[in-house]
């Protein structure tokens, strides 16, 4: 058995071809117990590729794997008993009620049927959809669907939860409840993996993330850490008339560390936003609009691909 | 942590989760299967039987019975196709790609191999209980009330599996349903009107007899009017069984394969 301060994930070298497309392109990494680990990238990056390896769901083409110090190949029905799975698209019996739902899921891992009904009981309560159990999952809101997805994935008391955007398609309420409810399990010593294109999800939830690109891993840290190593404090957006972002980098050359121009408005990198704001002002400038705000992830994706995350 | 070995094969598990399912429509489906086999023995046996029965060779040639004798039997093995069929076509892909059951199961600790295992478990209960039904409806005739009717059962199912278990293996790799319907128009229905169900092979063209006796279906009908007549030749008999068997085996086999291809890749 391996020892419980071993990484729960180990990544060597992964990788997976699908023909000649390459969906993940050589990456490492590890994931510590207890830990909140995310993959952050744009659509096609390889995170949904990633996770259903470590699902051992997909085999890996080439490189090493280990959860919890097992092999995929060998040891899938005994890793996956151990894991709950959050896929992105609810997976849900839409024939059966809520109860029947984590029933049935439950016996899949061979719990007994009693001992299913009471950790359904205990969880519809957790995802606060315990007056709903008797219904069927048609009616529920995406909201509620995915909290019964959760509620789902943890019957088999998971060590590691697996969540491939969990959030992608709610509305903001309905996230945030989801994300409380993501931090509790975190603070109960659930292992949280997750993949997100949303920058705010990622800084919330993740203690430590990867960038994915193209299949390959190109920065890795904490929000924190990512944004102070490949961006600068503050950014400063200018918004000028339509069609006159552009060409503009010359004259704003030397206000911060670097400016990127996007089809909507020019983004100045700096330490202190007011300050920059008065020296564009002072360069004869006059854009229709301005804002400071603090770097974020999107800022480091934007640095270190040159896309946006959400296209 | 549930790393010891299971109580049961896992693909119970799986047949479990198509019974909490199937609990919500059984009613309408388990009277379906007492009142369209009635209604076609009634129809048949009235209005053609009468006809037929009245031909001056008729008997001869259906081998020395009646013609509801001769066709009543027949439905356990065509009732088993229709039934197969329709187990393996829409309502396995539907798991497959869009209600996404399968792929769900296969993120707990059961195998692509244990799905497929646990849907031939499921159409061998869906096939069984529409021959249940055709069997207690032969036993309401004096021409076909026999107890052989219960190996006669089994016959019926092996022929279900026969068909439901190469379709499902098919189904597993398609990602739309378009080609479910020339199955049914060009695969089932010729089968069922030219494997021997309604009229003995033997009054077909000399050159279309041997492409009748290459379906599954024909060697069902042989079998489950055989025994329930009991008029089984034993030769016959094990190579019918051995031709069924094939189909179960080689469809069983590729079930597992394209299960593991498609939830798996």
């Amino acid at each position: 058995m391996p020892t419980v301060s071993a990484p729960v994930i180990v990544a060597r070298d992964l990788c997976k071809r699908f023909g000649e497309f390459v969906a993940v392109d050589h990456i490492d990494f590890d994931v510590e117990a207890g830990e909140s680990f995310g993959f952050l990238g744009p659509n096609g990056a390889g995170k949904t590729s990633t996770m259903r390896m470590i699902g051992c769901v997909s085999p890996a083409t080439a490189g090493t794997l280990a959860i919890f110090g097992f092999d995929p190949a060998t040891d899938g029905p005994r890793i996956r008993a151990r894991i709950g799975v959050v896929p992105q698209s609810d997976q849900l019996d839409a024939e059966l009620t809520v109860l029947e739902n984590l029933v049935v899921y439950g016996r899949f891992f061979d719990i007994p049927r009693a001992e299913c009904r009471r950790r359904a009981a205990e969880l519809l309560e957790f995802v606060q959809l315990a007056e709903r159990k008797d219904d069927r999952v048609e009616p529920l809101s995406g909201g509620m669907k995915r909290r019964l997805t959760i509620a789902r994935s943890l019957i088999n008391e998971p060590h590691l939860l697996l969540l491939d955007e969990p959030t992608t398609g709610l509305d903001p309420q309905a996230r945030h409840v989801l994300w409380d409810r993501l931090y509790r399990l975190k603070q109960r010593g659930v292992t949280l993996v997750l993949t997100t294109h949303y920058m705010d999800e990622a800084e919330q939830l993740c203690d430590r993330l990867v960038v994915m690109d193209r299949g390959r891993i190109v920065a890795e840290g904490s929000p924190r850490a990512l944004i102070e190593q490949h961006s600068t404090r503050e950014v400063l957006e200018l918004r000028f008339e339509v069609g006159r972002n552009e060409g503009r980098e010359g004259d704003l050359v030397g206000i911060g560390d670097r400016t990127e121009t996007l089809p909507d408005r020019v983004l100045l990198y700096v330490d202190d936003g007011e300050s920059a704001l008065a020296e564009v002002h002072r360069r004869g400038h006059d854009p229709v609009g301005s804002l400071i705000r603090r770097s974020s992830l999107e800022d480091v994706f934007l640095r270190l691909t040159g896309r946006s995350l959400v296209d | 942590m549930t790393d010891h070995a299971p109580a049961m094969p896992r693909a119970v598990r799986v047949w479990e989760s198509q019974l909490a399912v199937y609990r919500r429509v059984w009613k309408s489906n388990v009277l379906g299967a007492f009142v369209q086999p009635l209604v076609f023995m009634l129809g048949m046996g009235l209005g053609v039987g009468a006809l037929v029965d009245e031909g001056p060779d008729s008997t001869a040639i259906l081998g020395g019975v009646t013609y509801f004798a001769f066709f009543a039997p027949a439905l356990l093995a065509t009732t088993a196709m229709f039934i197969a069929v329709q187990s393996s076509l829409w309502e396995t892909l539907d798991q497959f790609m869009w209600g996404n059951q399968y792929r769900a199961m296969v993120s707990t600790p059961l195998t692509p191999h244990d799905v497929a295992d646990g849907a031939a478990l499921w159409h061998a209960t869906r096939v069984g209980i529409a021959v249940t039904g055709v069997a207690v409806v032969l036993q309401f005739f004096t021409d076909t009330r026999t107890i052989a009717v219960v190996p006669a059962m089994g016959a019926g199912i092996l022929t279900g599996l026969a068909f439901a278990l190469p379709i499902t293996a098919y189904t597993a790799t398609r990602q739309d349903d378009h080609s479910f319907v020339l199955v049914i128009r060009l695969g089932m229905i010729p089968m069922f009107l030219f494997s021997g169900a309604f009229y003995p092979i033997s009054q077909l063209p000399a050159w279309f007899q041997p492409i009748a006796r290459l379906t599954p279906l024909y060697h069902g009908v042989e079998l489950c009017r055989g025994l329930v007549l009991g008029s089984l030749d034993a030769g016959q008999a094990a190579i019918d069984l051995a031709y069924l068997l094939l189909f179960v085996v080689a469809g069983w086999l590729a079930c597992r394969a394209t299960f593991t291809r498609r939830l798996q890749p």
